[in-house]
């Protein structure tokens, strides 16, 4: 059941190419119809590997060598795609969520321009996602790496007559960039000290420990600063916030599911790098607790409704590598999964709340919505729940399981910056909540008068998203509530070794699920005696603490810190070179050698009289001095 | 018999008649007959020097040149004709178009 696993990408790749080419001919109907049917086909071969997979009792990863494609001297890449627990359950995570996104995006999109243009990049980046999952090699991951970063920057840019959507775009290309630098070195330094990029031949080489701890450390952070450029983490996540001009379902998919999860995929895919390197393991593990505090702190003040929930996506990220840098790598993929569910029911919903209010994405101009959206309510109510870490959810699930990882391993400091961050997440989505649903209606008359609630393509999804939200954590119960409950974990355990039993003890494990809970109801809390109860606090807050306040809702000045330090001085060092060396140096270079030949070209022309006679005459005592140096 | 070096101070004068006659006059007609003027001296010396030589090569080349030559005379008289028909005039100075 398992051998065609490698056609997985090959339908999303096919359907992009006919849009591609035939778009313009092809009708709406047809065009949403392919584009869903590809990535359902990936979506059911995905399904039905996974089972064969379930029942194979392999625990080999199989490997299908599509065609040779590097070869230089002993150094091999090949195209080859690998299926192993850890690639189906991310193909499975890509070509679920996908799917009901594309559908989703029909109705979202519908009445868009450039309807067919959206879809060909949308099955792109689903093929973009599959090759960067399924690749048995690094190489091959790193050019799915580099499609999803292109097919982010073409659907930020969706909407490019719009400058700001230009520029998104752009920004999140170049900060990546950055990233995909480190990542690049990274490999090099692999293929220098392992001499071939295939994760198992990696995987053989530090079994056998051959290579020395200082260039393991290296590469292993080399290959994190790949991640936090993709995974935006600090200090690259600035384009992520940014990135939402593009249309919501891309949002969903790219910002917030899949891509965005990528770079701790590859920390998972290359685990035993990190269990290698103690030093490594913690500056991820660092690196992600500070970025779940500090995005969720910059998610408390924000007015926009996507931009909550971007800083959300930014902060959430931040606990998968958490997780992956207390060496609970199977604890952050948890997350990362169930993740993709709540964090894309999130968007999508909050994509129709936009629909329903013709495009109003500012909080101050919502409230009262529950009446008028009876579906996407409580959908999104449900997502909130999730991400804030209520009990029997799936995000308690997840989340509970890095906290008591980063617990029991005995990195305390990182545990408390994750129940900080986890009080803010409660307490900043429900204030989403509470401003957008509950309290006084604050809606622009205009957009009242076409109120209404969303079509089905696009609750459907909702509705499937809102209870996968609720079960999908149900694979990776604690093992306070029994023993082997944790599926999800044992699933993983011939990719990623399980970590070295933690001895915690039960009643241990049940105060910190206790504290979790406690953290998660006592934001909740908070954010309804702000915003339902006592309006007034907030200002009162704000009226205390100026200071504060325009620190973080100007998100500490980091944007404008980063101009001032990079952008600028190259954008004036770009104008200084242009000014100093290409005006005059280049430029006048290829100015003067045309004004020069145009000058020899004029004085020579006054020979060229135009009459035959002087033609002659030149010719004549041409032919004359010719001849006589021949007789003489 | 006559000495090959009167056919070739023949052909000589022939030439330089033809040179000087092209230089001098102020038609194209007139300036055409002195090139087909040059073009008979040196087939009188290419004959001369063919018989000096004793070998037919320089007749053989001989033939070639008088059936180009009429060709060349047809189609040259056919641009000065379309000259004539278009500017009115075959006066080499006037043709000067292609002044640099």
């Amino acid at each position: 059941m398992t051998e065609y696993f490698w056609l997985i990408p090959f339908f999303p790749v096919l359907s992009t190419f006919i849009l591609a080419i035939f778009g313009r001919s092809l009708s709406k109907k047809y065009v949403s119809f392919q584009a869903c049917f590809a990535v359902f086909i990936s979506f059911i071969i995905s399904l039905i590997s996974f089972i064969g997979l379930l029942y194979s009792g392999s625990h080999g990863p199989l490997i299908k060598n599509l065609f040779s494609w590097i070869k230089v001297g002993s150094f091999e890449a090949n195209f080859s795609l690998q299926l192993d627990r850890l690639s189906i359950l991310m193909a499975l995570v890509v070509t679920g969520v996908g799917f009901l996104i594309h559908v989703y995006s029909v109705g979202y999109m519908a009445n868009d321009r450039d309807y067919t243009r959206y879809f060909t990049y949308l099955n792109l980046f689903v093929f973009a996602m599959l090759i960067l999952v399924m690749a048995s090699n690094l190489i091959l991951m790193f050019v799915g790496w580099e499609g999803v970063g292109l097919c982010s920057y073409l659907l930020i840019g969706f909407w490019f007559e719009k400058h700001s959507a230009a520029n998104a775009g752009k920004k999140a290309f170049i900060v990546n960039r950055i990233g995909d630098a480190g990542f690049l070195l990274g490999i090099f330094f692999i293929i220098l000290n392992v001499g071939s990029v295939e994760f198992e031949a990696i995987n053989k080489t530090l079994d056998a420990g051959t290579m020395s701890s200082a260039m393991i450390t290296l590469i292993a952070i080399l290959l994190f600063v790949g991640a936090t450029g993709k995974s935006a983490q600090i200090p690259l996540y600035i384009w992520l916030p940014d990135a939402m001009e593009g249309p919501t379902p891309v949002s969903a998919l790219i910002h917030a599911a899949t891509m965005v999860t990528a770079g701790v995929y590859m920390v998972s895919r290359m685990n035993l790098l990190y269990v290698s390197s103690q030093t490594a393991a913690l500056v991820v593990g660092l690196v992600g607790a500070l970025t779940a505090v500090f995005a969720a702190t910059m998610a408390l003040t924000q007015n926009d409704i996507k931009r909550v929930l971007a800083y959300s996506t930014i902060s959430q990220i931040g606990y998968m590598f958490m997780g992956c840098g207390v060496g609970a790598f199977s604890a952050g993929m948890f997350h990362l999964y169930t993740h993709a569910f709540f964090k894309s029911l999130l968007f999508l919903a909050a994509g129709s709340v936009m629909h329903s209010l013709s495009g109003e994405l500012d909080m101050r101009k919502m409230g009262g919505l529950k009446k008028y959206l009876p579906l996407t309510y409580p959908t999104f109510l449900i997502g909130a729940i999730a991400i804030a870490g209520v009990p029997f959810l799936s995000g308690f699930f997840s989340k509970d399981a890095i906290l008591t990882s980063a617990f029991g391993k005995g990195h305390y400091l990182i545990w408390s910056l994750g129940i900080l961050g986890a009080v803010l997440t409660a307490f900043y989505m429900f204030r989403l909540i509470f401003l957008t649903f509950h309290g006084e209606e604050r809606i622009d008359p205009k957009a009242k008068e076409h109120l209404h609630e969303s079509p089905l393509v696009m609750t459907a999804p909702l509705i499937i998203l809102a209870i996968f939200s609720v079960i999908s954590g149900y694979v990776g119960i604690p093992v306070v509530f029994g023993e082997k409950l944790n599926l999800f974990e044992s699933f993983l355990e011939p990719v990623i070794q399980i970590p070295h039993e933690i001895h915690l003890g039960l009643k241990m494990e049940w105060i910190l699920i206790l504290i979790s809970v406690v953290v998660a109801l006592t934001g909740i809390y908070i954010a309804f005696s702000f915003y339902i109860r006592n309006p007034k606090i907030p200002h009162r807050l704000v009226a205390k603490f100026p200071k504060v306040y325009t620190l973080i809702s100007n998100k500490y000045y980091v944007d404008e810190i980063y101009n001032g330090l990079f952008v600028n001085p190259v954008v004036k060092g770009s104008e200084l070179v242009y000014e100093n060396f290409d005006l005059s140096v280049i430029d006048a270079t290829v100015n003067k050698t045309g004004s020069t030949t145009n000058s020899i070209g004029k004085a020579l022309s006054y020979i060229q009289t135009g009459l035959i006679k002087d033609y002659a005459l030149v010719f004549f005592i041409g032919a004359v001095i010719f001849i006589g140096i021949i007789i003489l | 018999m006559i000495p090959i070096s009167f056919f070739l101070l023949l052909s000589g004068v022939l030439f330089v008649l033809g040179v000087i006659t092209f230089f001098v006059k102020k038609d194209l007609i007139t300036m055409f007959m002195a090139i087909e003027v040059m073009l008979n001296a040196s087939n009188l010396a290419l004959v001369s020097f063919s018989r000096l030589s004793n070998s037919l090569d320089g007749q053989v080349i001989v033939f070639f040149i008088i059936t180009v030559a009429a060709a060349e005379a047809a189609v040259g008289l056919a641009i000065i004709l379309l000259i004539f028909k278009q500017r009115k005039t075959i006066k080499p100075e006037d043709l000067n178009l292609m002044k640099g």
